[in-house]
């Protein structure tokens, strides 16, 4: 019993008890709600870098577990690999609750909104610290839960038809990775994320049972990491409001489905074995396919939000390209990518819900004259936009440099091909929208709110602000030690797939 | 201490028929103290010192009347005992005194029965209380008055006196063949042959018709459907749970070890499939809550006979104690979390005066507590985690795929779907704004906090599974005990 045993759970409960609380609140208490979250994200800012700190320097693993009879055992681990979604996800917790209490100010229902928001950050922390398949399904299925009243928070008819889809989507896909997990577990018995080899020791008969178990739990996972044909959901979840769709896209739901195939692939079935079984390849030609195809369908978006969502779709696969190419650099690329698509599609998302909220603006048409008009946001959206084609210095050109010298690394030269193409697709769906913002005159008047202000409210702009600097110091830096990129280096190595 | 469970209930029921006073639900309030503590310090004592049969009155092996304790019947004596003592609760709160009157006399008495049943040794006592549970239960589900209410409650009395009557004819079968009525004496003396193999037939189809399984479901959703609030939860979480009970007890301890069973269990767990597909959907159909949540009983109990194939084909089966896992948790999860369901309904109609779901539209933002109850019951009967009901789905389906018998996958696969299904049909509603606001009347304090309590319960008992799935393995114990004894 002491800090090590405490921590994570602390970390867990700090969310989870906020988001109790806030259930319980009245409506008309907004400022003890907000000064609520605000220490509880905070909090768990904090501890979650203590850990680190503990993990990286001092190589000390913090854990608590119980069991629950029959080889169900509940864990909670906080590993190498845990270290750099915990750290996104309570990092930008913190943000998109500031962003969100701007955004939501004056609305309905904000209790039942900060609530949900809070469970559903418990449920992607659960995901993160998870250290057995088990405790990860118990946390991939407590998302699902909680993400439905967010997406259906405005509660028009079109709402809940977005919400039902997402429903059918994610429920079904939670139903083929249950029938895998029982079915590994049949097989190989209770085992954690840490006894890697397991499966490589069983009989070479099952091999085969192994592959369709695999292709089970990628179907299962690739629903929520939007793997095509799979990814039918996010852009119809788009109705929600900003912040929710900046958590589903940037933290929660998007990367816990890739975060759980970079589990799947490093810790379950060892990427060395998943290779010797030959299923590496056909994962990273699906996630190449869900690379274009992303983008091909963000060209054909008129409205903002939708095509970031493609983008969205786009952009999420790098990782699991990452986690399926067999060489020490794409495992760089895919960690690290898990924290820069984080940051800059949060802040795309930040700036499209401030220009929505202020000018009442959706369409890329009509997007002309924002530059002028709100230029700390138009300068974020064009940093982040910038980072997602692969600009220099911003933090997308150092995944997409790492992921491509990985494929020449594992003798795959398509990756590079596929890093280029996308790139170029990314450029031509981005800069129009770039060039609208800054060199295009405005069409027609604005539906503004806030007549005559300059810009979004300081809560908007604040956090969007944040996560651009972030992208762009994520690249600037990438040298540093304690860089996203410097981190994702200690943690392969950690991890044993850096030499 | 094990009689009292039975003595108390017994007691109050007679009290609350005699004095049926102004403070008539405080009879309900006391029994409701006394047999939580009652029922948690005999399963401490199973827990401690393991299975054992109490002889009463002292009288030896085929003459007296004996109790048998073992970790089945006290994890259903528990379940029975916190459902039964916050639906009392509720109750106190829920009844116009000139229902009350009925209700309670009524209530305890198969309080009382339901408690036996579960601690029973003889096939001729269970007939008794089992008989009883049933007449209790019908007048309770009539209490209303209404038209509807009778009839559908006239229909569930005949199929459950038809049930009845084919069990007795067993017993006597039985009977005649070994001269004794001892389940754990008949476990060892009874062997195959056609008399033992109609006895079989007669008991099954009894039990069967009383706990609702596919073909026999009919009486069902029309009889919890029509009752008042808490009657349909009583109905739901737990008569249905005693006819099972007994039925899982003697196939498992009379008849599979005779060797008739293993044909028929095939035959229960597909009628189990059917029935979880069928009644999920026609739960997603229905326009009421009250049915949805009924015909939802319906799939829910489907689950339950899945144990059967595999725990009685196999003998000494290595996954059968993971089966006994999912079916336990499974009974006691859904009697939880249906008895929350049909208590939140309750409040529905108290508030709004229909269950009707498209009058249901925005409760979500007027009665959260409601909303928020029938969402985490909700959970639990979807078998998502973390719940009862996904720790059951868990071992439930980790023994289906060990045992090889893969295609009872079915059941827990697309019938969780389908549960989701209509789970999240009743919540879109619950979301939808309303376009012109109706007439809400508030929900009593207590009425609202003890379906949450219970939907509660069945979400933590996902988190602790030990010590129950403990307490199961005690069960294992009958042979050698009744061996010894001899």
């Amino acid at each position: 019993m002491n800090l090590n045993f405490w921590l994570p759970l602390l970390v867990l409960c700090s969310s989870l008890f906020a988001g109790l609380i806030i259930f319980m609140l009245d409506e008309s208490r907004s400022r003890l709600r907000t000064a609520l979250n605000l220490f509880a994200a905070a909090f768990k800012v904090v501890a979650v870098h203590y850990m680190a700190y503990r993990l990286l320097v001092h190589g000390e693993m913090h854990q608590v577990g119980f069991s629950m009879g029959l080889g169900f055992e509940f864990l909670i681990k906080v590993d190498f690999l845990s270290l750099m979604f915990l750290a996104l996800s309570s990092n930008l917790w913190l943000v998109t609750t500031l962003y969100a209490v701007g955004y939501l100010e004056g609305s309905p229902n904000r209790s039942r909104f900060f609530g949900f928001f809070s469970l559903c950050v418990t449920a992607s922390t659960g995901i993160a610290m998870a250290g057995n398949l088990i405790t990860f399904f118990i946390f991939y299925e407590f998302l699902t839960l909680t993400t439905y009243p967010l997406v259906v928070h405005r509660e028009t008819r079109q709402a809940l038809e977005a919400g039902r889809n997402y429903l059918w989507y994610t429920i079904g896909g939670g139903s083929v990775l249950f029938v895998g997990i029982v079915w590994l577990h049949v097989l190989a018995g209770p085992f954690n994320f840490t006894d890697t080899g397991v499966l490589e020791a069983l009989d070479p008969a099952h091999y085969s049972t192994l592959v369709i178990i695999f292709a089970l739990l990628i179907a299962g996972l690739g629903v929520k990491a939007a793997l095509v044909p799979l990814h039918g959901w996010l852009p119809v979840a788009m109705v929600a409001p900003a912040p929710v769709s900046a958590l589903l896209h940037a933290v929660a739901v998007v990367k816990a489905g890739a975060f759980g195939i970079v589990r799947v692939v490093f810790d379950v079935y060892d990427r060395e074995f998943a290779a010797g079984l030959g299923l590496l390849e056909p994962l990273a030609i699906v996630a190449a396919v869900t690379i274009i195809f992303g983008s091909v369908r963000a060209l054909m978006q008129t409205d903002l939000k939708k095509r970031l969502a493609y983008s969205t779709v786009s952009q999420v696969s790098y990782i699991t390209l990452g986690a399926a190419i067999l060489a020490p650099f794409s495992t760089v690329a895919a960690i690290v990518h898990l924290v820069h698509q984080g940051i800059m599609k949060i802040t795309l998302f930040f700036c499209a819900g401030n220009i929505a909220e202020t000018l009442g603006l959706h369409s890329v048409r009509d997007m002309g004259g924002v530059g002028r008009r709100m230029p700390v946001t138009a300068i974020c959206f064009t940093v982040a936009a910038f980072g997602m084609i692969g600009v220099p210095p911003v933090a997308g050109f150092v995944s997409k440099w790492y992921l491509g010298l990985g494929g020449m690394d594992a003798g795959l030269e398509w990756v590079v091909g596929i890093m280029v193409l996308s790139s170029m697709l990314n450029a031509a769906y981005f800069l129009p929208v770039v060039k609208t913002i800054w060199f295009k005159h405005a069409q027609k008047k604005w539906r503004t709110k806030h007549s005559g202000r300059f810009e979004a409210p300081l809560t908007l702009l604040l956090p969007a602000l944040a996560t651009a600097s972030m992208s762009l110091l994520a690249g600037l830096w990438a040298g540093w030690t304690w860089s996203p990129l410097g981190i994702a280096e200690q943690i392969a190595a950690g991890m044993g797939a850096l030499p | 201490m094990e009689s009292l469970l039975v003595l108390v209930p017994l007691a109050a029921a007679m009290g609350s028929f005699l004095a049926p006073g102004r403070g008539i639900a405080s009879w309900g309030f006391l029994t409701s103290l006394a047999i939580p503590a009652l029922a948690a310090g005999t399963a401490m004592d199973v827990y401690q010192h393991g299975a054992r049969r109490i002889s009463l009155g002292g009288w030896a092996e085929p003459l007296g009347i004996h109790l048998h304790m073992d970790g089945l019947s006290v994890i259903f004596l528990i379940m029975t005992a916190l459902v039964g003592a916050l639906i009392s609760i509720y109750s106190a709160f829920f009844f116009k005194r000139d229902t009350a009157r009925h209700f309670w006399p009524l209530w305890l008495l198969m309080w009382a029965a339901l408690n036996s049943l579960f601690m029973v040794s003889d096939i001729f006592n269970a007939y008794v209380v089992l008989e009883l549970v049933t007449i209790c239960a019908a007048a309770l589900a009539v209490l209303s008055g209404k038209t509807e209410s009778l009839q559908a409650g006239l229909r569930y009395l005949m199929v459950a006196m038809a049930g009845s009557l084919a069990f007795l004819l067993g017993v006597g079968f039985l009977y005649a063949e070994t001269g004794m009525l001892d389940m754990f004496m008949l476990s060892w003396e009874l062997q195959g042959g056609p008399v033992a193999a109609a006895a079989f037939g007669l008991m099954t189809t009894g039990l069967v018709m009383k706990s609702a399984l596919l073909p026999f479901h009919f009486w069902l959703p029309p009889a919890h459907g029509e009752a008042p609030a808490p009657v349909s939860a009583l109905l739901s979480a737990l008569v249905i749970k005693g006819s099972f009970f007994l039925l899982l007890r003697l196939w498992v301890g009379v008849f599979e070890p005779a060797g008739i069973t293993s044909h028929a269990a095939y035959v229960l767990g597909c009628l189990g499939v059917l029935a979880v597909l069928w009644g999920s959907y026609q739960a997603l159909i229905q326009p009421r809550l009250k049915l949805i949540i009924a015909y939802s009983s319906v799939a829910q109990v489907g689950y339950l006979f899945l144990m059967f194939p595999l725990l009685c084909t196999v003998p000494e089966a290595p996954w059968a104690e993971k089966a006994w896992a999912g079916g336990t948790y499974q009974a006691i999860s859904h009697g939880l979390a249906k008895a929350a369901l049909f208590l939140a309904a309750g409040n529905l109609i108290l508030s709004t005066g229909t269950d009707r779901i498209h009058y249901m539209k925005n409760i979500a933002s007027r009665l959260p507590m409601t909303t928020f109850t029938l969402g985490l019951a909700g959970i639990s009967l979807m078998g998502l985690p973390p719940s009862g009901g996904f720790v059951a789905k868990w071992m439930f389906m980790q023994a289906i795929l060990e045992s090889g018998q893969w295609w009872w996958a079915v059941a827990p696969v697309l019938g969780g779907l389908l549960t989701a299904g209509y789970v999240f049909r009743i919540l879109g509603y619950a979301f939808l704004l309303a376009e012109k606001e109706p007439r809400m009347l508030p929900v009593p304090f207590v009425l609202e906090k003890i379906p949450l309590i219970l939907a509660l319960c069945s979400i933590l008992i996902g988190f602790r599974a030990e010590e129950i799935i403990f307490l199961l393995q005690e069960h294992m114990l009958w042979a050698i005990e009744v061996e010894g004894d001899s």
